[in-house]
């Protein structure tokens, strides 16, 4: 009965009782979430358009933020560092493309996949023989983001929210709102699409799969360096990121892996339910550090009922 | 010439159906296993035991385990590190709760706790496929490890947090722990290799493993033709996930000696993954290539600059280290996507034409 108690009573008790508390939780998971939906959003746009399990995006996050940090401890003012990342990431979506993706055409996916294993170990060995292995801090004020916190007083209580997450949350929400005009009415963006439901449709009527490709990657590659800022931001700049970057993939299996919206909402829903659980279920219960593996039990359960995901497309199966 | 295999006639099934149909590879065979066996043995200095034979035959054994569950099978996982972690414990309280039991034993009972714990995150591959299975092992992965982290049972509440492996005799001589002979570790690694590599041959070329391959390249036309998804899937997750464990087994207690939950981590299971893909996916012999090439390479790699008297700091070799790997196996995948055992494949087939291109 006690066990029971515990499970199913209490936390709602205490949820109940510091409602401003609660708020805070669900503030920084979902601030959580926008970060992990970014890392996703940069895997759907590569799967959709070359159905490539693009393992590198969560190590493209930490590469570009070093990048950006390296080049401003070089001397570099930080407003000019960002578009020298910028072109820094397109070189690497070029590279990628001509090096790794064209000699591998028609390959198997999970030979692909191992490909883009071998680019993030690549690109760690990379990022730490130029910048260093040790954690270094983002440039956030020098980008003139907000560093102050602002307080509110809901029902009687405190929210503090830090302005540079808010300024993420923000940002986020910029830079998939002109996603979405761009992959829906552009003329890239309709290439992209059109890659995605059928390459050889799209090829036969001279979409040109090499072009596309880099574009897609450097686009993942804007993303990755918002992702980057916004975290590094957080929590400083070094490869321990990539830990954080495989969240991103139990948000996809949440999302399916061909859903714009399915990685935004999974993102956001295992950012807040995953804080949730680790402060009234895991700390008092489990010992703590349940986000290490929440989302993946979380995302394992839902498969298991919907196994293309909340919102991938149906999977019709020929023999 | 050397491979000649005009005059060699089959007279009867059973001789077709014979592990080595063709003389020249089980002469082959009987070369490799005289150097593991004897050669190597009184020639290799410890450096190369500790550094070199042990990783590469225990790396092999968890390549060769995975690679029945995404070579033969088709199901692609990613928690290989936990479930050696889960042979690794398991073995370590066998032996505290029974001192008397045999290590081989204790080892052997091991792989079962991973084989179950694998079956239990098998199950999912039942309705999932392809890339959501392969997120959804990573399930496993974290939660396990984790749990090697929180659990204080498994590692006796000891105050690090680590297992320690204690020093356990077996007839007489000692295996395991500090005062082990790096040459008796060596032999028993061997030995389980090659009883486990002997087995994995006969499963995957018999029924069973012949009913794995239907599943890989079709599930839906072998379930069509009479095989029962379920079993299949089930018996390849099993026999994978025993393999595995034993090889963790072997992996701590062989070799590193002591382990703490993080060594069973993400990095872990991908280690093992490159062995087996650019080894080659459904073949037994690329794990050995394969462990050769992944396990090697960094020790030869430290030892370049040094050798050429370049002043390089040890964190930036372990950086190029890592880049290099990432390099190599691009490389390799683009220039043979089936690993090197297609690699030796090839040759062979030329060296039974040799010196005829036809």
């Amino acid at each position: 009965m006690d066990i029971l108690n515990t499970i199913f009573v209490q936390p709602f008790a205490d949820m109940a009782a510091a409602p401003d508390f609660l708020l805070q939780v669900i503030w920084e998971g979902l601030v959580g979430g926008v970060l992990y939906a970014l890392i996703a959003l940069g895997f759907v746009l590569i799967y959709k358009s070359s159905r490539i399990f693009n393992f590198a995006q969560g190590i493209m996050v930490v590469f570009a933020a070093l990048t950006l940090v390296g080049l401003y401890e070089m001397g570099i003012p930080a407003l000019l560092a960002v578009p020298l990342t910028l072109a820094v990431m397109f070189a690497l979506a070029v590279v990628v493309e001509r090096v790794v993706l064209r000699p591998l055409v028609n390959q198997p996916d999970i030979i692909l996949f191992m490909a883009t294993i071998g680019i993030t170990l690549f690109l760690v060995g990379l990022g730490e023989t130029i910048f260093g292995g040790e954690n270094k801090v983002m440039i956030t004020a020098e980008l003139g983001i907000p560093t102050g916190s602002i307080m509110l007083e809901p029902f009687g209580g405190f929210v503090s929210i830090e302005e540079r997450d808010l300024t993420a949350v923000v940002g986020a929400g910029v830079l998939v709102a002109s996603l979405l005009v761009f992959l829906n009415r552009t003329k890239i963006g309709r290439a992209i699409r059109a890659l995605g439901d059928d390459h050889q449709a799209a090829l036969s009527i001279g979409i040109s799969l090499s072009t596309i490709w880099v574009i897609v990657w450097f686009i993942a590659g804007i993303i990755a360096l918002v992702t980057g800022i916004a975290w590094g931001a957080r929590a400083g700049v070094s490869f321990a990121l990539e830990v954080i970057a495989y969240k991103a993939l139990p948000v996809l299996m949440l999302g399916g892996l061909e859903s714009v919206t399915g990685a935004i909402v999974g993102g956001l829903a295992i950012g807040v339910l995953e804080k949730l659980f680790e402060v009234y279920w895991g700390q008092p219960l489990l010992g703590g550090n349940t986000e290490a593996w929440f989302a993946y039990v979380l995302a394992l359960i839902v498969l298991l009922f919907r196994p293309q995901g909340l919102f991938g497309e149906r999977i019709i199966e020929r023999v | 010439m050397l491979y000649r295999t005009a005059g060699q006639f089959k007279t009867s099934y059973a001789e077709d159906h014979a592990l080595f149909p063709v003389r020249q590879d089980a002469m082959l065979l009987g070369v490799i296993l005289l150097f593991a066996f004897v050669i190597l043995p009184l020639t290799a200095s410890a450096f190369t035991f500790q550094a070199l034979l042990i990783p590469v035959l225990i790396y092999a054994l968890a390549a060769l385990g995975l690679n029945i569950l995404t070579g033969y099978a088709g199901q692609l996982s990613l928690g290989t590190g936990a479930f050696m972690g889960v042979g690794a414990y398991a073995c370590y309280k066998l032996i505290t709760i029974f001192p008397e039991l045999n290590i081989f034993l204790a080892i052997a009972l091991s792989g079962f706790f991973s084989a179950g714990t694998g079956v239990l995150f098998g199950l999912p591959s039942l309705r999932i496929k392809g890339f959501y299975l392969a997120i959804a092992t990573l399930a496993a992965q974290f939660f396990l490890v984790w749990l090697f982290q929180k659990w204080g049972w498994l590692y006796n509440y000891s105050s690090s947090g680590a297992i320690q492996v204690p020093n356990i005799e077996m007839f007489g001589v000692t295996v395991t722990g500090p005062r082990a002979s790096d040459l008796v570790q060596y032999y028993f690694v061997l030995v389980v290799v090659c009883l486990v590599t002997w087995l994995a041959i006969n499963i995957t070329r018999g029924r069973i493993g012949r009913m794995w391959k239907a599943v890989r390249d079709m599930d839906i036309a072998a379930e069509l033709v009479g095989i029962n998804l379920m079993r299949a899937k089930l018996t390849a997750f099993f026999v994978s996930s025993y393999i595995v464990g034993v090889s963790g087994a072997l992996f701590v207690f062989m070799w590193r000696g002591a382990a703490e939950a993080n060594l069973f981590d993400i990095s872990l299971s991908f280690r093992v993954l490159f062995i087996a893909i650019i080894g080659g996916l459904g073949s037994i012999l690329g794990n050995y290539l394969g462990a050769f090439l992944i396990v090697a390479l960094p020790v030869v790699i430290g030892a370049v600059p040094a050798a050429f008297g370049i002043p390089i700091s040890s964190s930036t070799v372990e950086h190029l280290n890592v880049m290099t790997i990432g390099a190599l196996i691009i490389a390799f995948l683009i220039l043979e996507p089936h690993g090197l055992a297609r690699l030796w494949a090839i040759i062979r087939e030329k060296l039974v034409l040799w010196p005829f291109p036809h």
